[in-house]
């Protein structure tokens, strides 16, 4: 068991440090030269070589590589070109909104995705089936930034039920179409793979066995069934975080969201490169440690491979 | 074997058959529809800003006066291009990667796999942000990024696939005939693991024009005023009150291309799958 553990987070590391080193590679196409942007462009020629040098730009870039990655171990990203302040404070304020919002939207995405799964399975052929499989099919195809000004048009300027953007006075209802917008993709695959489980299950023969013995449907269902079926679900899940990661630059871009995604469309728009990667950074870094959590989370959860793991030792 | 699909497979399944029928007209659309549109995409009718759908312009113009549908259909233009271009590249070095990984194992397939992981682990849109934020925008760094995005998940699968394979008797019968390695893998390997990549491109285009356009709302891949379904929406979002049609159609046209890709994607699938039989 904590070998598996120790393994897993051996095989992490290089994936890690190759994430590092893409960003790296990445940020030396960044155009312009980042002492100018840092001092401007009318700095002597004195003021600009002590900057090179204390930079290190001088050096060659295996060991400029190995600078940043001793910054980055320091928990040191930069700082804008813009507002000079440094990049990891400004990701420790924002990220808490983007984590809030992606809460809300695996929520929304878990609950309505595993109900209509289960309808679609449990009414497997019927109309109702094919409507959910349509419903399913449109959620990952419609564009995450285009549902949400759909939704915004449709709950905020028609119905004038919700509030169009911004984060308001943290109240809850400034979060719900956010969150529907950001959860609607994963809900989807949520409801696919929940339905194409639950099928799978009920065809075994021990839901026939439940069935015989006379307990109600609802009881086969939801007890029996159900339960086995989350499994690949529950994984799901958490693998999915990619897809929130992704969504948030959108979703946030859309409703005025202040989170990590638009930190991001910020510095994309004033071509902040140190912000742009840093998000880019620590983007990968939270998708490729929460598959880690998943992934050994997954090993201890289900006891069919635990069992296999305690039967090999012997 | 392969497994062959005729029309009749095709006509029997109604969502599917619309899918193509869509993608077909789509294609043509793309092709031939811009010197057949009746306005210049470009052009500004300042006299007639953000005017509704009307029987001179059938879905209206936008915040500078340009006709929305001259402006949809050049951007299908783009929206296919891209899309084809680099599923097609990530394709070609996926496959690439994902045969020599699968096939000789060892050091080699160490190697790859620790690469497909490290360029898996960036979620798809900040990696497409962070390679086109670099590079001069433009077409060229929209494709780049997004076949870059692309490639390791393929090669993964072609990979899967290649070590499955490479098990069959007479992969070791051509083996001990002395058939060199290359052979093995174009003339065994490669047709066999077809199908399977037919079913996986067709389900991740859809994915790929989704970034794409990802990529334009956001300002980054092509750049206004040339037309992209992306931009047009960012660049009208302050007019989603007043004129809310500029931004829902190349929603709209977004939406069913990349559905009737999914939905073709899954008629494949269902055919060519072999794991899916039974």
């Amino acid at each position: 068991m904590a070998l598996y553990i120790l393994k897993r987070i051996l095989l992490f590391i290089p994936t890690l440090l190759g994430i590092t080193l893409i960003t790296f590679i990445l940020m030396q196409y960044i155009p312009g030269d980042p002492v100018t942007a840092m001092v401007g462009e009318r700095a002597s020629p004195e003021t600009i070589a002590r900057i090179r040098t204390e930079l290190g730009l001088d050096k060659s870039l295996s060991y400029q590589y190995v600078m940043y990655l001793k910054r980055l171990g320091t928990g040191q990203l930069g700082r804008s070109y813009y507002t000079n302040r440094k990049i990891t404070d400004d990701l420790l304020e924002k990220f808490p909104n983007t984590l809030t919002l992606a809460l809300a939207a695996i929520l929304f995405a878990s609950t309505v995705g595993i109900c209509l799964g289960v309808l679609a399975a449990v009414n497997h052929g019927t109309k109702w089936d094919r409507l959910i499989t349509l419903l399913t099919v449109g959620g990952i195809s419609i564009p995450v930034f285009w549902l949400g000004l759909a939704l915004m048009l449709v709950f905020a300027f028609y119905l004038q039920w919700l509030p169009p953007s911004g984060m308001g006075n943290g109240g809850p209802v400034y979060i719900i179409l956010p969150a529907v917008t950001l959860g609607t993709f994963s809900l989807s695959y949520i409801a696919r793979v929940t339905r194409s489980s639950m099928l799978e299950t009920l065809s075994l023969p021990y839901i026939a066995a439940a069935r015989a013995k006379g307990l109600s449907e609802s009881s086969v269902v939801l007890k029996h069934a159900l339960k086995n079926s989350l499994i690949p679900v529950v994984t799901l899940i958490g693998l999915d975080l990619g897809s929130y990661l992704n969504g948030a630059v959108l979703t946030e871009t859309v409703f005025g969201w202040d989170g990590l995604g638009r930190y991001a469309l910020d510095g994309i728009l004033k071509r902040d490169y140190p912000v742009i990667m840093g998000v880019v950074l620590v983007g990968a870094v939270i998708f490729v440690s929460m598959n880690l959590l998943v992934d050994i989370s997954y090993h201890l959860l289900d006891p069919r491979v635990r069992v296999k793991e305690e039967a090999s030792w012997r | 074997m392969i497994n062959t699909i005729t029309l009749k497979d095709l006509t029997s399944n109604i969502p599917a058959a619309i899918a193509t029928a869509l993608l077909i007209l789509l294609l043509l659309t793309a092709v031939i529809g811009p010197p057949l549109v009746s306005y210049d995409p470009l052009a500004m009718d300042l006299d007639n800003l953000k005017q509704p759908p009307s029987k001179a312009h059938l879905l209206g113009t936008d915040g500078k006066g340009r006709d929305v549908l001259s402006r949809l259909v050049y951007g299908s233009r783009i929206s296919l291009t891209v899309g084809i271009v680099a599923s097609i590249l990530s394709l070609c070095i996926g496959i690439f990667f994902g045969l020599i990984s699968g096939y000789f194992g060892g050091k080699v397939d160490a190697f790859c796999m620790q690469l497909f992981d490290i360029f898996l682990a960036f979620p798809s849109l900040l990696l497409a942000i962070g390679i086109s934020a670099v590079m001069q925008a433009g077409l060229t760094s929209a494709m780049l990024a997004i076949t870059l995005v692309g490639w390791a998940g393929f090669a993964r699968l072609v990979r899967g696939i290649t070590i499955s394979l490479k098990e069959q008797t007479y992969i070791e019968a051509s083996r001990a005939l002395g058939a060199s390695p290359a052979r093995i893998l174009y003339r065994h390997i490669l047709p066999n693991a077809i199908p399977l990549i037919l079913v996986a491109g067709s389900l991740r285009i859809g994915g790929f024009i989704l970034l794409e356009a990802a990529l334009s709302f956001l300002g980054l891949g092509i750049q206004p005023p040339t037309p992209t379904w992306g931009s047009m929406i960012s660049l009208n979002r302050a007019y989603i009150n007043s004129a809310p049609w500029i931004i829902i159609f190349p929603g709209i046209a977004i939406s069913i291309t990349v559905i009737s890709f999914n939905i073709l994607g899954d008629f494949l699938r269902d055919k060519l799958d072999p794991r899916m039989r039974g």
